[in-house]
């Protein structure tokens, strides 16, 4: 078991220390690093790679946010799959819709919650 | 020789800092993906199916998060980790709680609601839409040709 969490610890530390190279020597901003990871996850798993990273080191492939490019695409896979080419325009959300949710659902109960502590 | 080592100075700013910044992204971007899969063995423990208890474990990073950039503590461990806590699914659920907290003052609708999808938007946007453009061609290749 400690040597599933190493995995998870290097894979996933790996893919934070890649973003963090960009933004310090790209200039990258940190949307457009979210942005250009999630669309890195659907191709990487469209092309069948990433599956076998998220096999090796589960969480430390799936709780970055290409984890989330992953799941978009093999949902939509799945959705396909089922339904045809209609799966292309259903799969994706409804297999992110957990996790879309709840960050909306709990970032509103936050905002009434919290207020602003920049000055 | 006052500006060359004015250049030294500064190229030495540069290159260490970079090495610094990417060390603290991979041991806190480590250790968060290490608690979510903490999160998911615990919920499997308690019983829930593997898919079940890998999107609960997502939706409590989601919570914590969220939590944490309320009570202000997310910024600062974002400025000592940087892509570490932003590359994480932490980093989405911050895009969106930081902006609904503080554009607060600028109205529900077009302060909290709008402002939530600063960054979250373009992130569903591209990531829906290279979803789709995938499965187009997945059908395509597996089903027609």
């Amino acid at each position: 078991m400690f040597i599933e969490y190493i995995k998870v610890f290097a894979v996933g530390g790996l893919i934070c220390a890649i973003a963090q190279v960009l933004i310090d020597k790209t200039a990258m901003t940190g949307a457009r690093i979210l942005v250009s990871f999630v669309v890195a996850g659907v191709v990487l798993t469209g092309f069948g790679w990433y599956d076998k990273l998220v096999d090796f080191a589960t969480s430390g492939a799936t709780v970055p946010i290409v984890g989330f490019g992953y799941t978009l695409a093999t949902e939509t896979k799945a959705a396909v799959d089922e339904t045809g080419l209609l799966g292309a325009l259903t799969g994706g959300l409804t297999g992110t819709a957990a996790g879309i949710t709840a960050a909306v659902v709990f970032a509103f109960i936050w905002s009434l919650i919290f207020k602003s502590k920049q000055k | 020789m006052n500006s060359d080592y004015k250049k030294y100075v500064e190229d030495r700013a540069k290159r260490s800092p970079c090495i610094l910044n990417t060390l603290k992204a991979f041991v806190v971007g480590g250790l968060i993906c290490c608690i979510g899969k903490a999160f998911t063995d615990f919920y499997s423990y308690l019983g829930m199916e593997k898919d079940a208890s890998q999107t609960v474990s997502t939706v409590t990073l989601i919570f914590l998060a969220g939590l944490l950039t309320g009570i202000g503590w997310f910024r600062k461990m974002g400025k000592f980790s940087g892509a570490g806590t932003l590359v994480p699914i932490t980093g989405f659920s911050n895009a969106i709680t930081s902006p609904a907290i503080e554009n607060k003052t600028e109205g529900l609708i077009y302060g909290t609601c709008a402002k939530m999808f600063v960054i979250a938007g373009p992130v569903i946007v591209f990531g829906t839409l290279a979803s789709s453009i995938y499965g187009v061609i997945y059908y395509i290749v597996e089903k027609v040709m």
